[in-house]
């Protein structure tokens, strides 16, 4: 598989604060990816180094496999971090009319780009007067004009009310099925579980996780069960390998599964059993409690 | 390089505050200079014409046009000073970067628009005096016109010096009114070392010495002051006021250190700062 994107070791310090602490991970041709962490994880600061913008301290990356110079790589990149920034007094027009000039593309691009993100009847009006979903969708057209091999988002629907984050959300899921890589940091989990199949999970400038969203945790999954006779079921689960940890809610009881098994062989299982369900979910973890479990370890 | 100016102008043409603050420093002291050509009646009491005075003799005029316009820089310097700020301020400079300018095209983007703006400011003073002085001048024989053209080089120099300098200071402190701040601290304490040196050397040419190696009072000698000299023309039994007014190799060599240190520092002062 082509190789976009590969870290190394990298860390940056900010004097006594450790900001991004020896991370390494790759980035491939293809697929979606999420950097997750809480605020103050390391995400920004470690896009800003690959993007030429903050100084590492130790460690090294490299674009796509090492061949150009990193400002020369950027031009083949479509990035926004944090806001959206461009001159106010410039017309979205002109904005992007600079960043051609910057990346060395053909001007016809800009009113392919501003049909893609709905902002073409607004053109010629400047960028001071408008409001921040549309700042933010100007920011992803002016990050897919030159078509680039990867697209990275930071946090593109902060502060965006929900109508904003849907038209961001979709637009995302639209590049992507175009076979853009993405690279999108986020607090948000849902977001991340939504657009990304691969995911790194960064606590503290420190790597947890990288790797597939759905293999993040490897576990079989968890059951809610209730039952007229709650103690008697509670009492047979308790007996069975199958489960692990059991708990208890009131009525409803919630059995993590040591080894793989559907709701199916469940069921039928306690109904051989003697046991009638009244309630029977089969769940996997959100990747909101997994995020959780994994930061809480470490 | 064609790109990287082209990058700037329309930076800075686009905005309205700039384009006024341009104008006023390109056209104002063209102006000054063609109403102060001409006749001006008062009341008919009594008619004033500067060109009477002789100060728009050949050669004298290419001292006189680049001494009075060099004033006008104040305020392309404003502009110097606010195309960095506003880089900062609207954070524009880390988008510039991840766009894929590098930091060392995004420090000479400012600095040839620099080049570009004085070498303007230069021909328009260039031909105004050329033909204000074909118009007044006692003298109009080839030699006499081109001799001391080399005030037009020194005039180039001192403006790029002087929005060079403005830059770093733009860069140092990212705010536009600090800048414009610290060029009039940086006037303090060039005569705190003024002060010092004649304290410790002893004599004031000596102290001046030291002072003309400092950057604004470098920039400030790259063309004398001609009103002495205006005085010497008129009156020419007055020696004793003879002094060297003309444009030296060496004044013009530590201005050139200057611009280079400056421009260097800022990228210095780039590559290290994180965004």
């Amino acid at each position: 598989m082509e190789t976009i994107l590969n870290i190394n070791n990298l860390t940056k310090k900010f004097g006594y604060l450790t900001a991004v602490n020896n991370l390494s991970f790759t980035i491939n041709k293809g697929n979606v990816y999420g950097i997750l962490g809480p605020n103050g994880s390391g995400k920004s600061t470690t896009l800003g180094i690959v993007l030429n913008v903050v100084n590492k301290t130790s460690g090294d990356f490299s674009w796509f496999g090492g061949s150009t110079s990193t400002h020369d790589a950027l031009k083949k990149v479509g990035a926004i971090i944090e806001r959206p920034n461009f001159y106010p007094y410039m017309t979205a027009y002109q904005n992007l009319k600079l960043v051609c000039k910057i990346k060395g593309v053909d001007y016809s691009k800009i009113d392919e780009k501003l049909e893609l993100v709905k902002l073409l009847d607004r053109r010629d009006s400047k960028f001071q007067t408008f409001s921040l979903g549309m700042k933010q969708r100007l920011a992803i057209a002016s990050a897919l004009l030159n078509d680039p091999e990867i697209l990275i988002l930071d946090e593109p629907t902060n502060g965006l009310d929900p109508q904003g984050i849907h038209q961001i959300r979709s637009l995302i899921q639209l590049i992507a099925s175009q076979g853009t890589t993405v690279l999108l940091a986020s607090h948000l989990l849902d977001e991340v579980e939504k657009v990304c199949s691969h995911v790194v999970v960064l606590s503290k400038g420190k790597k947890l996780y990288s790797g597939r969203v759905d293999e993040m945790i490897s576990s079989h999954g968890f059951l809610e069960l209730k039952a007229e006779n709650t103690i008697k079921l509670q009492q047979f689960l308790e007996t069975e390998k199958v489960f692990g940890e059991i708990k208890v809610e009131g009525d409803l009881i919630t059995a993590f599964l040591d080894e793989p098994m559907d709701a199916k062989t469940v069921n039928k299982l306690l109904f051989e059993n003697g046991i009638i369900l009244t309630h029977l979910v089969k769940r996997k973890e959100s990747l909101e409690e997994q995020f959780l479990q994994l930061t809480d370890n470490n | 390089m064609l790109r990287l100016v082209n990058l700037e102008l329309q930076k800075l043409l686009l905005s309205r505050t700039n384009i006024i603050l341009i104008f006023i420093s390109f056209i104002l002291p063209f102006t000054v200079l063609i109403l102060s050509s001409i006749k001006i009646n008062f009341f008919g009491f009594f008619t004033m014409e500067l060109g009477e005075l002789g100060i728009f003799n050949f050669p004298i005029i290419w001292h006189i046009t680049t001494f009075f316009a060099s004033y006008f820089k104040f305020f392309f310097a404003i502009v110097v000073v606010s195309m960095i700020g506003n880089e900062y301020s609207n954070k524009t400079i880390k988008q510039n970067l991840i766009d894929g300018l590098s930091k060392k095209e995004f420090i000479l983007s400012k600095f040839y628009t620099i080049i570009f703006f004085s070498l303007v400011a230069t021909v328009l003073i260039a031909v105004a005096s050329f033909f204000i002085g074909l118009y007044y001048s006692s003298y109009t024989e080839a030699s006499i016109i081109f001799r001391e053209t080399e005030f037009l080089l020194a005039y180039f120099i001192k403006l790029v010096g002087f929005f060079t300098l403005c830059l770093f200071f733009a860069m140092l402190l990212k705010r536009s009114a600090f800048a414009l701040a610290f060029l009039f601290v940086l006037y303090i304490v060039e005569w705190l070392i003024y002060w010092g040196a004649y304290n410790i050397l002893g004599s004031s040419e000596a102290a001046f010495k030291v002072k003309g190696f400092l950057p604004l009072e470098s920039m400030y000698n790259l063309i004398d002051q001609p009103f002495q000299r205006l005085m010497i023309t008129k009156f020419p039994d007055k020696a004793d006021l003879a002094y060297d007014y003309a444009v030296h190799w060496y004044e013009i060599a530590i201005v050139l250190a200057w611009i280079a240190i400056l421009v260097f520092l800022s990228l210095k002062l780039l590559k290290k700062r994180d965004l």
